[in-house]
């Protein structure tokens, strides 16, 4: 299991929702998490909390769109969804990262 | 914790915070709902949801913070970013908020005074519905007593009108007296105005009961504190106007002094009493000494009540055809008697127009610092946009930069200016006249200063935001920099800067036209000669002289005077050329029958002279005598005139001897021509006037003129010595001929000083612009000169490239700026006397001065281009 650090490695973390919401369109904070936690077979556990600081900036930056929604066990949650600036960035994101990989693959793998 | 933070903190805490909470809340309380849901006992299900979130306040705060940056506090750091910024550039950072202080300083003076002069309304009840009646022409435009009764009773366009009149008088407070200035109105004028007294009463057309009827006067708050120390008491006490009988029956509120502008009477009196402080004019319809004014009807427009009064002109032209024959009325603004601020308007609007093109200037010399800051950051910007930062980001950090400095200079420009204007307004140009020039800043002055700096500021400092944003920035980083674009850009700096120097040329053009002209009117043939002469001025009514003792004071006066050591010749006229009075009189042919108006050939002025006046005032008698004592009631009326006189009624013919007619049909003979003068401005045209000896046209306003061969310091003591004994409570305005024609060098002067001003303003602009071009032109190309002069270029062929542009600019905009110049001299004309841009004095002035203006802002930059040393330079690069 990959434990998520906090506030490094930021631009993982904004990809890991990106991701999430480009999967199952319109979600809660809450279940960003479980989404995460279970595409992931439990691989991956984000601090709950830290998402929200990452959500907020990435509606800022116009990647995001939120609402005021009830939820099917009749709650208030706010849900979030991807902008057309919010897709183009989650295919920037994937492909630095599959660059990431890359790297840190060739370097492990550096005899 | 700045006070910026604090209203973020405050706004954040409501809305904004509680938001964020209930996301988190949310968020855990469906944690806990699922944890139950997997059989957990309810204290493990809070537990282990705490685990998984983290702490809520913190990461509450951090999501909040997120949102907030947005806002204000966003707002402060980039501010505060941009003073940081600031601070590591301060030369940039002066210079751009002096330049724009002197900008926006000159607008909010000049702005001050149109919104005083032009803008604010009356500080009286229904300023909207009020009009002045005046009589057709200019210059001749006040009305008789007679006509004002008949256009008050005739007309059915306005509910009420009233009529005033300003002039001095002598106010006995115990053994002395003093020189006032009361207004003599008719006896509505309070209620006409709505005014009411601040305590005591005012007089009510009720007061009125025939003539002297009313012997009551209304002070103003001003005179009540300077001359009765504020004292309530004074209501109901008795003081002698011209040494007879008042009633003081109230005090006038603070803000309140009729409805001339800058005009602030001392005291108000009825006209109707004018007998007792010893004049008799309001019953003569010919006699037009009143300014006229009314209230409109509600539903009247002005040019409906135009017509009504004008129709009331023809009844009164048929019913006193000797009178009334040219009689009219048309209705202008109250301002400064009758619509003589009328006249300077198109001036004050061109001054404002030439504020404006400084402040053009001062932007447009903001707008190349900017660029050049711009382009020196070109690379800072360019690594910023390569890792990442948006263009938006950018582009709002100039954009607070520019802010920044539109608001340090504006508020410093705008304190400048408050305090010009303050200054101005305790300012009395005329210390003998009641003039306040209250033009103090109110706020539509501030919002405009405001709008000003931050348009200014805005526009100009984001015009090279145009750079940033199509610059490419892996070219600027190279550092081989923009040469593709180079030339536009440098091709923009340039127009910005040849602009400027076309203004510079044009308010330097201005200034000296205007400096010429008041040169040439104070070396204008005056008609007279006011070197070495000191005036004496007072009326002998004012210690209720009778005429016939007026007479016998003022040939008292002559003799006495003449005796003071140095004096050499002493003259008496009732008003001095130049002056402030003087009255005109329309002139008929030898022969006439029809003494109506329109059958008068010409008008001239007329004056009452001591036989020894024209020796005392230095004026010329080209031909016949002059007065003597026998010219007295008992013997033939005599007149002497001047040229223009003597052409517009004879001709060519000889003119001694002839004779002429005056509309109260008497004749006269003329014996004798003195040359032409200016009689009422400096820049009038030739006009005819006429002198009576005093002896046949007797008066009691003395000016008393004293051509002395000593400095006047030594013979001021002695004069008021002698005047003393003659009468110790007569008052008198006394001083040199030269500061009495302050009042008509006025307007020349305030021409001059304004211009003058602008002209040097827009001097350092244009140094200061010419100078930043310069030396950036230089700076950018200094690696440029120094492969040069290692190649062997000669000194010359240095500064022609580095310096070739700047000059032409400078000769092409100094050329273009001298033509618009010599167009604008024509309005000039109109006030400053004998304005001409064709003077090679002026054009000589003007390229001398822009070539020296040229030189000075080059010269540092040329000595840094000739300094190069190309080892060091190509080293160091």
């Amino acid at each position: 299991m990959v434990e998520m650090p906090k506030n490094d490695l930021q631009g993982t973390l904004e990809l890991l929702v990106l991701k999430s919401l480009a999967q199952m369109g319109e979600l809660h904070g809450y279940g960003i998490a479980l989404h995460i936690q279970r595409a992931s077979d439990e691989m991956l556990r984000v601090e709950e909390g830290s998402l929200y600081p990452a959500l907020h900036r990435m509606e800022q930056d116009g990647w995001l769109r939120s609402g005021w929604k009830v939820t099917e066990t009749n709650r208030k949650a706010k849900y979030y969804k991807l902008t057309n600036a919010g897709q183009k960035q989650l295919q920037e994101a994937e492909q630095s990262f599959e660059q990431l990989v890359k790297g840190v693959r060739a370097l492990l793998r550096y005899a | 914790m700045s006070i910026f933070s604090r209203v973020a903190n405050t706004f954040s805490s409501s809305k904004l915070t509680q938001d964020v909470e209930a996301e988190l809340k949310a968020h855990i309380e469906m944690r806990i709902a699922d944890n139950l849901a997997a059989g957990m006992t309810p204290e493990e299900a809070r537990r282990d949801a705490r685990l998984r979130f983290g702490n809520p306040r913190v990461m509450g705060e951090r999501t909040a913070a997120v949102d907030t940056s947005m806002l204000l506090e966003s707002m402060v750091r980039d501010a505060r970013y941009a003073a940081r910024q600031l601070r590591k550039s301060p030369a940039f950072m002066i210079t751009a908020a002096l330049t724009l202080m002197l900008g926006i300083g000159a607008n909010v003076v000049v702005f001050g005074v149109l919104n005083a002069a032009i803008l604010r309304p009356l500080e009286v009840p229904d300023a909207d519905r009020l009009h002045m009646i005046l009589h057709h022409p200019y210059g001749y435009d006040s009305q008789s007593y007679p006509d004002f009764l008949d256009w008050k009773e005739r007309n059915s366009t306005f509910s009420a009108m009233a009529a005033y009149r300003i002039r001095p008088m002598g106010l006995s407070i115990g053994s002395a007296a003093y020189k006032c200035w009361v207004e003599q109105v008719s006896t509505n004028y309070f209620d006409v105005l709505g005014a009411t007294p601040a305590f005591g009463r005012f007089f009510h057309a009720s007061d009125e009961h025939g003539a002297n009827s009313a012997p009551y006067i209304v002070l103003s708050d001003g005179f009540w504190r300077s001359h009765f120390a504020a004292n309530p008491g004074i209501v109901g006490a008795t003081v002698d106007l011209n040494e007879h009988p008042f009633t003081v029956i109230g005090v006038a509120p603070r803000w309140f002094h009729g409805i001339d502008l800058f005009i602030w009477p001392d005291f108000w009196m009825p006209a109707i009493d004018e007998q007792l402080v010893g004049e008799d004019t309001l019953q003569h319809r010919f006699s037009h000494n009143l300014w006229v004014f009314g209230k409109l009807n509600s539903d009247v427009t002005p040019q409906q009540a135009t017509e009504d009064l004008n129709s009331i002109a023809r009844e009164l032209a048929k019913e006193n055809p000797a009178t009334d024959d040219d009689l009219s009325a048309r209705l202008v603004k109250p301002g400064f008697f009758g619509d003589t601020v009328a006249a300077a308007r198109p001036f004050l609007l061109a001054v404002m127009v030439l504020a404006a093109l400084v402040l053009l200037a001062a932007c447009t010399n903001l707008a190349s610092l900017f660029a050049a800051r711009t382009a020196d950051r070109s690379r800072e910007l360019a690594i910023r946009l390569a890792i990442g930062s948006s263009r938006w980001r950018l582009l709002r950090q100039m954009l607070s930069e520019a802010i920044l400095i539109s608001l340090i200079g504006g508020a410093a420009g705008t304190v400048c200016a408050a305090v010009l204007l303050g200054s101005l307004s305790q300012w009395q140009p005329f210390g003998e006249f009641p003039i306040h020039v209250t033009v103090m800043a109110d706020a539509r002055v501030y919002i405009v200063a405001l709008a000003l700096a931050v348009c200014s500021g805005l526009v100009f400092g984001l015009l090279p935001m145009r750079q940033v944003w199509s610059s490419d920035s892996a070219q600027v980083m190279k550092g081989n920099a923009d040469s593709r674009i180079r030339f536009r850009r440098f091709a923009f700096r340039d127009l910005l800067l040849g602009v400027q120097i076309v203004l510079c040329s044009l308010l330097v053009t201005a200034s000296l036209v205007a400096l010429r002209g008041m040169q040439h009117s104070l070396n204008a043939p005056l008609g007279f000669n006011p070197e070495g002469v000191v005036l004496a001025e007072t009326d002998l009514h004012m210690t209720g002289h009778s005429a016939e003792a007026a007479a016998r004071i003022q040939k008292r006066m002559l003799g006495e005077v003449a005796h003071i050591p140095g004096v050499t010749a002493v003259g008496i006229i009732d008003n001095t050329p130049l002056g402030t009075g003087g009255s005109s009189t329309a002139v008929f042919r030898e022969g006439t029958t029809d003494f109506r108006a329109s059958n008068s050939p010409f008008v001239s002025k007329f004056f009452s002279v001591s036989p020894s006046y024209f020796v005392a005032a230095g004026t010329r008698l080209l031909g016949g005598r002059a007065f003597t004592e026998q010219d007295d009631v008992h013997a033939p009326r005599v007149a002497i005139v001047n040229q223009t006189f003597v052409h517009k009624l004879l001709g060519a013919a000889i003119p001694i001897g002839r004779r002429f007619l005056l509309p109260d049909k008497q004749q006269y003979e003329i014996v004798g021509v003195v040359e032409d003068g200016k009689y009422d401005s400096l820049a009038e045209a030739p006009g005819a006037a006429l002198f009576f000896p005093l002896t046949q046209a007797p008066t009691s306003d003395t000016t008393l003129v004293v051509r002395a061969a000593l400095p006047s310091v030594e013979v001021v003591p002695p004069l008021i010595r002698t005047l003393g004994n003659i009468d110790p409570k007569l008052p008198f305005t006394i001083e040199s001929w030269h500061d009495a024609l302050a009042f008509v060098l006025f307007p020349a002067r305030v021409a001059t000083a304004v211009l003058g001003a602008m002209g040097v303003l827009a001097a350092m602009l244009a140094v200061t612009g010419i100078f930043g071009m310069a030396m950036y032109s230089v700076s950018k190309r200094l690696r440029e000169l120094g492969i040069r002069v290692a190649l062997g270029a000669q000194r010359f062929q240095l500064m022609r490239s580095a310096l070739e542009k700047p000059v032409v600019l400078l000769l092409g905009g100094t050329a273009i700026g001298m033509l618009c110049g010599v167009a604008a001299s024509t309005l000039l004309a109109q006030i400053v006397y004998d304005a001409t841009p064709r003077d090679p004095m002026v054009l000589g002035g003007v390229v001398g001065g822009m070539t020296f203006l040229g030189a000075f802002a080059t010269w540092i930059p040329t000595r840094r281009a000739l300094r190069i040393d190309p080892s060091r330079l190509l080293r160091e690069q």
